[in-house]
This record gives C-alpha cells, sequence and structure tokens, in this order.
C-alpha cells in the first residue's frame, strides 16, 4: 500500500473512533475498568513512543543525540515549560550534541 | 456574535484553540522529518485530526516502522477519543446530522474545554469554540511547519529527532499523576527497549500497547475504586493543561 493509502486509512480509523463513541450506549463508560484500561493503553502507548523516538534505528537500538535530547526535554517539563518550549528543547539539544560531535 | 462572544467559553475556548494551533508548527516539521510529503503531513492534521495519534504515526514511520505498524499506533492512541465522544453526546445531545462533524471535532481540547464548564449552553459553546478554533489553527500552522521543514534539509542537523522524542515525552508528562502511572511507563518502556531489536519496525509499540491494556484491565490501577481521569485536564493534541482562568 502506498503512503497516501495508509494515511487515508489510519485517518478513517481515527474518525470512526470518534464516531463511536457517539453512537454507543452511555452506560459504558460505568464501567471504570473501560477508562481505566483507555488510560492504560495511552500511557503504555506514549512510553514506548518516547523509547521509539529516542532509540530506535530500525530494527535495533542506538544511543545518540537524541538521548540528551530527551534528558534535556525532560528537565524542560520539570520546569514546567509549555509543550513547544519542550519540543524546542530537544532540537536544539540535539542538533547542540551533534555540532559538538556526537552521532 | 457579541452574545457569544461574550460568554466565558467562548474566550476559553478561543484561547485553548491559539495555544493549541501554535504547535501545528511542531506536528508539521516532523511530519516533513519523518519523509511525508507536505500534502501528506497536512492531510494528518485536516483529517486525522487528533495529535497525539498523528505525532504517533510519524514518529513510527521516522522510527522505520511501516504503514501498517504506523495505522495501528495511531488508531489505538485514538481510543479514548471514542471515550470522548461518549461523554460530549451525553453532555450535548447533537441531533443526527450534527454527530459526524462533533465526532470528527472531538479531541482532547474541545472535550476539556466543554466538560470544564457549568452550564449545557457553555459545554456547547466550548466544546464547538475549540474544536473548530482548534482545527483551523492546526492546520494552518502544520502548513506553514511541513513547508518550513521541507525547506530545511537535512532534519537531524536541525535536531529534528531529538524534537520528535521530546514531542513524545512531553505528551507522556501530564499523565503521570501516579505511582501506577509511573509504573506503567516504566514497564513499557522497558518491554519497547528489549522487544526493538528482537521485533520488526513497528511492532514494539503495539506489543507496549497490549502490555498496557492487560495492566489497565487486571492491574491494581483503580485501588481507590475510582477510574483515573482520562487526559480532562492534559492532552496530546497539546499535553498541557487546558488554561483555567476562564473556568468558573
Amino acid at each position: 500500500m502506498s503512503l497516501w493509502a495508509w494515511v487515508v486509512l489510519a485517518s478513517a480509523v481515527a474518525f470512526g473512533t470518534k464516531l463511536v463513541g457517539y453512537l454507543v450506549p452511555a452506560t459504558l463508560l460505568d464501567d471504570p475498568r473501560m477508562l481505566r484500561t483507555a488510560n492504560a493503553v495511552t500511557i503504555g502507548l506514549l512510553s514506548a513512543l518516547v523509547v521509539m523516538n529516542t532509540a530506535a534505528a530500525g530494527q535495533g537500538l542506538l544511543l545518540d543525540a537524541r538521548l540528551g535530547a530527551v534528558v534535556a526535554a525532560a528537565v524542560a517539563l520539570a520546569l514546567r515549560a509549555p509543550f513547544l518550549v519542550v519540543v524546542i528543547t530537544g532540537a536544539v539539544a540535539a542538533a547542540g550534541l551533534r555540532l559538538l560531535g556526537f552521532p | 456574535m457579541t452574545r457569544l462572544g461574550r460568554h466565558p467559553a467562548f474566550r476559553t475556548g478561543a484561547s485553548v484553540a491559539v495555544a493549541t494551533g501554535l504547535y501545528g508548527i511542531s506536528f508539521g516539521a516532523l511530519g516533513a522529518a519523518a519523509g511525508l510529503g507536505v500534502w501528506q503531513t497536512i492531510a494528518l492534521s485536516a483529517l486525522m485530526f487528533t495529535g497525539g495519534s498523528q505525532f504517533a504515526f510519524v514518529g513510527v514511520l521516522a522510527g522505520g516502522g511501516g504503514g501498517a505498524a504506523a495505522t495501528g499506533a495511531a488508531g489505538l492512541l485514538g481510543v479514548r477519543n471514542a471515550v470522548y465522544g461518549i461523554q460530549m453526546n451525553a453532555m450535548m445531545r447533537p441531533g443526527p446530522a450534527l454527530k459526524p462533524l462533533a465526532a470528527h471535532l472531538t479531541i482532547d481540547e474541545s472535550a476539556a474545554t466543554s466538560m470544564a464548564q457549568t452550564d449545557p449552553h457553555g459545554r456547547r459553546i466550548g466544546f464547538w469554540t475549540a474544536g473548530a478554533g482548534v482545527w483551523i489553527l492546526w492546520v494552518a500552522f502544520t502548513v506553514i511547519g511541513a513547508v518550513a521543514g521541507d525547506l530545511m534539509g537535512d532534519p537531524k542537523a536541525w535536531g529534528l529527532d531529538g524534537a520528535a522524542a521530546a514531542a513524545m515525552l512531553g505528551l507522556l508528562w501530564p499523565r503521570l499523576k501516579t505511582g501506577d502511572a509511573w509504573a506503567l511507563a516504566a514497564v513499557t518502556a522497558l518491554v519497547t527497549t528489549i522487544t526493538l531489536p528482537m521485533l520488526p519496525a513497528g511492532i514494539p509499540i503495539l506489543v507496549a500497547g497490549a502490555v498496557a491494556g492487560l495492566w489497565g484491565w487486571f492491574g491494581p490501577g483503580g485501588r481507590n475504586g475510582r477510574a483515573p481521569e482520562n487526559g480532562h485536564e492534559a492532552g496530546p493534541v497539546d499535553g498541557r493543561p487546558v488554561p483555567r482562568e476562564a473556568t468558573p
């Protein structure tokens, strides 16, 4: 499948998921397990994405300037920086480390 | 219009839209860096329109994963929007013709803005103002970011791969409010690290998602008998709390 096809399919999935919420009975939310599971999946996926975007290199691990970017971002987040500042901090840290000769 | 403009829910929605829309720039730039074309990046913002899933989609591609894995990760991350949909539907009772439009605009920010209001009228104003406002600005700033990112050349020299990792952490951070959340994040990070060299690119994230699902379903997360608030205060398009100044 072409990348365009995946873009459209993934968008359709996202829209369908939203629409399902408007069509199912509200009593589904009476089960706290459902909310807990949805919340846990969100955390698990985001955590995996942090690792993947920090250390993945195809099928394998590679530690490079991205690790410094994540550490810098964590410091910014601990200092309650807004999201955009966190992202820019990550970029500056990675670019700076590369200027210093890190891979 | 003057009456609408004076409603506190309108002002909250508008400020949320500006704050959130702005970093459509970062999504646009990361999309271009991940190898998506300018139009594909813009299409994701206009059609998928849920920031966490969009970042996940380009994040999997940037990490070497394929379209199927990217779609799987984005789809799973969007599951919480169904939860918002149930809540918005119960609060606003939109007619059948409005439901598809309301569904498309259902994201962390519109749901949070709406739920922060105390009256039914304000909930509707908050939802539609934040939803439509974020959509317009998010798409507009994605265009700027995608075009700029496309012109920048080697994304690594600009640290854009570092920016992507930072963005993921920024999305995760506001959800780490409890010890249980930290433990879950640590376990899934470990699972991802271990499986990355063993499984095809893009699959480890789905394994982590499955582990997290089992954790949520069977785990002790509800010790106090109450489900954690699912992003009512912070969300993945922005990962920041919704401004509270206009909240009664």
